[in-house]
C-alpha cells in the first residue's frame, strides 16, 4: 500500500526487531488456553477450524516472506505482497475468531456441535474487518512514532482513517451485542449496574476524543498509547459482557478449567521460569540498548 | 467417494509434524555442537573455533526460525482436528506441552539473540554461556515433548474420571516406562543426524578446496563423535525395542510383520503385508533371527497380530517398511563411520576423494532415519492415541467433515512445499558461502530500538554481502 522501495524498507525495518514477538505470544495464547481451560480449547478451536487454518498459513507466509525478502531481491515485490497479504489474512482471521466467540458456540455436552462454517456469518465477518482497521490503527501509530517526514504524514492520515473505522466498529459491537443477547443487555443497562459500568463507555469516548486530538496536533507518542488504550477498553467491555463465560454461552471459566493438579504443576515451573525470563530479557535489552550501533556486527 | 475425516486428519498431522521434526533433528545436535565450539574458543582463543562456530551459528539461526514457524502450527492441531483427544488428555499432557514451549522459546530464542549478535557486546564467557543455554533449551524442549509422546504410548500416573484422564502422579506421568528409552534414542538420533550433515559439509568444502583447515576439523570432530554414537544408537534402539515388546507388543508384531505366533520366531527381512487376510506374501525369512534379536534368546517368541482382535491391530505396512529403512540406514551409517575411522588411522582420509564424495551423499540420511523411526512408532501405536485406552477414531474433532480436512490438508501441503524448499535453499546458500574469517565479516547490521534484527534477516544480509 505504500509507495517506494525506500519507504517500504523503512517500514519493515521499524518492526524488524519486534515482529516475531507477536508469533511467540500467539503460541502462548493457544497453549495457555489449552492448559488453563482445555474444555474451552477443545470446543472453540474446531469451531473456528478455517479461520485458524487461514491464520496459521498466513503467519507462515508472513514469517517466511519477511525473512526472504532480503535474500531474493528480484522477487522482493512478491515477498512484500506475501507479507502484506499474510498480515491482512491473519488479522482478518483473528477478528473472525473474536466475532465467533462473541456470537457464541453450539455445544452438546463437552463437544462443539455446530459446523465448520458457523463463523461464516455477518457478525464475525464484520469483526474480522474491524480488527483489520484496529491493527491498522496500531500499525499507523507505531509508524508515527518510528518515522518522520513524508512517511510520518502518510501514517497520520492512515491512522485517522483507521480511527474512524475502529470507533464505528466499537460502537457497532456495543450496540449489537446487547441487542442480540438480552442477558448482556440486562447486565449493562439494569440498575445499579449501569451506574458502575457507565465509566467504561465514557472513558472510551474520552480516549477516542483524545486520540483524534493527538493525531490532529501531530503528537508522536500519544497516538500509539491511545490506540493501545482503545484496545484495552474494548477487551474490558467484552469481558464485562461475557464474564464468567469462557465458552459463550455455555461454559464458565470454572467449568472449563483444567484440574487443580494440572494448574499447580504448570504454575510451579512458570513461577521459576518467569523471573529468569524477565531477568534475561532485561539484560538483553540492556546489551542491545540504543538505536543504530555501527560497531555491532552480525557475528 | 466419501472422504474420511479420521484418515485425512491423520495424514494432515503426519505431514505437518514430519516436516517439523526435521528441524529439531538438526537444531538439537547443532546447538550442542556450537556450544562445544564456543567452549573450545573460550578456553583456547584459537580463531578456527570462531570461524566454524560462526559458520554453523548462521545456519542454526535459519533452521531455528523454520522450526518456530512450523512449530506454531502444532498446538493448534490438537484443537482443530483432535479436540476429543484434547478434552480427554489435556489435564495430563497440556503442562508437558506448555513446558516444551516455554523452554524452547524462552531459553533458546532468548539466548539465540546474544549468540548471534552479542559477540562484541558481551564478555566471551557470557557469549559462551548463551551458547550453552541455547543447547540446554533444545534438550529440555526434547525432554518435554518426548515425555508427552511417551505418555501416549505407555500411559501411567493417571486415573480415569468421566472418560477423561486426570493426573495423579506427575513423576510417574513424565517418567513413564518408554520415556527414558525414547528420549535417549531420539536425542542420539538428533546428534547423529547433525554429525552426518557436518561431516558432509566438511567433505564438500574440502573437495572444493575451500577453508581446508576448517573443513578437516569439522570432519574430524564429526567422525570421532559418530564412531561412538552410531554403535551406541544401535544398542539404544535394541533396548527401546525390548521395552516396546514389553509394553506395546502389538506394535512389535506389526514392525516384524508377524501375523502368526511362531516359535522360534524368524526374522522377516521383506514381504508384502496383507492386513485383511492377516498374512505376509512373498516373505523372505531367516529362521531363529527374530527370537534372537527381539528377545535375546534362541527360542523366545513374540505374539503375532492374530492374537489381537482385528480392530486392535496396527496396520503392518508403514511400521514394517519404515523400520527396515531406519535400520538399513543405521547399517550404512556404521559402515561409513568405520571406513572413515580406518582411513583416518592410516592417514588417508583427506586423499580419499571417493570417501569425501560418499560423505556428501550420506549427509542427509539421518533425516530419513528420524522420519522413518517416527512413522514406525506412531503408526505402530494405532489404533490408539493413548495406548490401550483411547482410540484414534474416538479422538478426532466431531464437527469435522472429510471435505473440511481435505481442504486444510491440501493447503498445508501447498504451503509447506513452498516454505521448506525455500528455507533449505537458503541454508544451502549459507553453506556455499563457507566459514568466514573475523575481519572478513559482513558489514555491521543495525540494531534498532534496542533489539537485534531477526536471525533470518541478518543471515540474509550477511549472505548478501558476498
Amino acid at each position: 500500500m505504500l509507495r517506494g522501495d525506500a519507504a517500504r524498507a523503512t517500514v519493515m525495518n521499524s518492526i524488524a526487531p519486534v515482529w516475531d514477538g507477536n508469533e511467540t505470544w500467539l503460541i502462548f495464547g493457544g497453549l495457555g488456553l489449552l492448559t488453563a481451560f482445555p474444555l474451552a480449547f477443545a470446543i472453540i478451536i474446531p469451531a473456528v477450524y478455517f479461520p485458524i487454518l487461514m491464520m496459521l498459513l498466513a503467519l507462515v507466509f508472513r514469517g517466511v516472506a519477511f525473512e526472504f525478502r532480503f535474500k531474493h531481491l528480484g522477487l522482493r515485490r512478491l515477498w512484500d505482497a506475501a507479507f502484506c497479504g499474510g498480515s491482512l489474512i491473519a488479522t482478518f482471521a483473528q477478528g473472525v475468531v473474536l466475532g465467533a466467540f462473541i456470537q457464541g458456540f453450539k455445544v452438546d455436552g463437552r463437544q462443539f456441535a455446530g459446523t465448520s462454517f458457523d463463523w461464516l456469518a455477518p457478525f464475525p465477518l464484520a469483526t474480522g474487518l474491524a480488527l483489520m482497521f484496529g491493527y491498522g490503527l496500531l500499525g499507523a501509530c507505531w509508524l508515527i512514532l518510528k518515522t518522520e517526514g513524508e512517511l510520518q504524514d502518510w501514517a497520520r492520515r492512515a491512522a485517522s482513517i483507521c480511527l474512524v473505522a475502529v470507533l464505528a466498529a466499537i460502537a457497532g459491537v456495543s450496540i449489537w451485542t446487547p441487542l442480540a443477547h438480552p442477558d448482556i443487555a440486562q447486565r449493562w443497562f439494569s440498575w445499579p449496574n449501569i451506574a458502575f459500568l457507565s465509566p467504561v463507555p465514557i472513558i472510551t469516548a474520552l480516549i477516542a476524543i483524545g486520540e483524534w486530538e493527538a493525531l490532529r496536533r501531530r503528537h508522536e507518542l500519544t497516538p500509539f498509547l491511545g490506540a493501545i488504550a482503545l484496545f484495552l477498553m474494548s477487551f474490558i467491555g467484552i469481558a464485562i459482557s461475557l464474564w464468567p463465560l469462557i465458552v459463550p454461552y455455555r461454559y464458565t471459566l470454572w467449568e472449563a478449567a483444567s484440574s487443580p493438579s494440572t494448574q499447580a504443576f504448570l504454575l510451579i515451573g512458570t513461577l521459576f521460569l518467569l523471573p529468569v525470563i524477565l531477568m534475561y530479557t532485561a539484560w538483553s535489552y540492556w546489551v542491545f540498548r540504543g538505536k543504530a550501533r555501527a560497531t555491532v556486527g552480525y557475528h | 467417494m466419501t472422504l474420511d475425516p479420521i484418515l485425512l486428519s491423520r495424514l494432515q498431522w503426519a505431514w505437518v509434524i514430519a516436516w517439523h521434526i526435521l528441524l529439531p533433528a538438526f537444531t538439537v545436535g547443532l546447538a550442542s555442537y556450537i556450544a562445544v565450539l564456543e567452549a573450545l574458543y573460550f578456553l583456547t582463543g584459537r580463531e578456527i573455533w570462531f570461524r566454524i562456530s560462526g559458520f554453523w551459528t548462521r545456519i542454526f539461526a535459519v533452521s531455528f526460525g523454520m522450526g518456530v514457524v512450523s512449530g506454531i502450527i502444532m498446538p493448534f492441531q490438537f484443537g482443530t482436528n483432535w479436540s476429543r483427544f484434547t478434552d480427554a488428555a489435556a489435564d495430563v499432557i497440556s503442562p508437558l506441552l506448555s513446558y516444551e514451549g516455554l523452554m524452547a522459546f524462552f531459553l533458546e530464542a532468548s539466548f539465540l539473540g546474544v549468540l548471534l549478535f552479542g559477540r562484541r557486546l558481551v564478555p566471551t564467557w557470557a557469549h559462551f554461556f548463551a551458547a550453552i543455554m541455547v543447547a540446554f533449551g533444545t534438550l529440555l524442549s526434547s525432554f518435554w515433548i518426548l515425555a508427552t509422546n511417551s505418555w501416549m504410548q505407555t500411559p501411567q500416573g493417571y486415573k480415569i474420571l468421566d472418560g477423561r484422564f486426570v493426573p495423579v502422579d506427575w513423576m510417574a506421568i513424565i517418567f513413564n516406562p518408554s520415556f527414558p528409552y525414547r528420549l535417549l534414542h531420539n536425542v542420539t538420533a538428533f546428534y547423529i543426524t547433525t554429525a552426518f550433515v557436518v561431516m558432509g559439509v566438511g567433505a564438500w568444502l574440502l573437495r572444493r578446496g575451500r577453508t581446508a583447515d576448517d573443513a578437516r576439523m569439522m570432519m574430524r570432530m564429526a567422525l570421532n563423535l559418530l564412531i561412538i554414537l552410531v554403535p551406541l544408537q544401535i544398542f539404544l534402539g535394541d533396548q527401546h525395542g525390548l521395552n516396546t515388546l514389553e509394553y506395546q507388543p502389538a506394535k512389535v508384531a506389526a514392525i516384524e510383520g508377524r501375523y502368526d505366533t511362531v516359535q522360534p520366531t524368524p526374522l522377516t527381512l521383506f514381504g508384502i503385508p496383507d492386513d485383511a487376510a492377516a498374512t505376509m506374501h512373498d516373505a523372505i525369512e531367516i529362521p531363529y533371527l527374530g527370537s534372537l534379536i527381539l528377545t535375546h534368546s534362541w527360542n523366545g517368541t513374540i505374539k503375532g497380530l492374530k492374537e489381537w482382535p482385528a480392530d486392535q491391530r496396527p496396520p503392518v505396512g508403514p511400521p514394517f517398511f519404515a523400520f527396515r529403512i531406519m535400520v538399513g540406514i543405521g547399517v550404512i551409517m556404521l559402515l561409513v563411520v568405520v571406513i572413515g575411522q580406518l582411513l583416518q588411522l592410516r592417514g588417508r582420509l583427506w586423499d580419499s576423494v571417493w570417501f569425501l564424495r560418499l560423505c556428501q551423499l550420506v549427509a542427509p540420511l539421518g533425516f530419513v532415519a528420524v522420519v522413518a523411526g517416527w512413522i514406525t512408532t506412531e503408526v505402530g501405536r494405532q489404533p490408539w492415541t493413548v495406548y490401550g485406552l483411547l482410540r484414534t477414531a474416538d479422538s478426532v474433532s466431531p464437527s469435522l467433515t472429510g471435505a473440511n480436512v481435505a481442504w486444510s490438508l491440501a493447503f498445508y501441503v501447498l504451503v509447506y512445499l513452498i516454505m521448506f524448499p525455500t528455507g533449505i535453499a537458503f541454508m544451502a546458500g549459507l553453506v556455499r558461502r563457507g566459514p568466514q574469517r573475523p575481519d572478513a565479516e559482513a558489514p555491521p547490521v543495525e540494531i534498532e530500538s534496542g533489539r537485534p534484527h531477526e536471525p533470518f534477516e541478518s543471515a540474509a544480509r550477511a549472505a548478501r554481502q558476498l
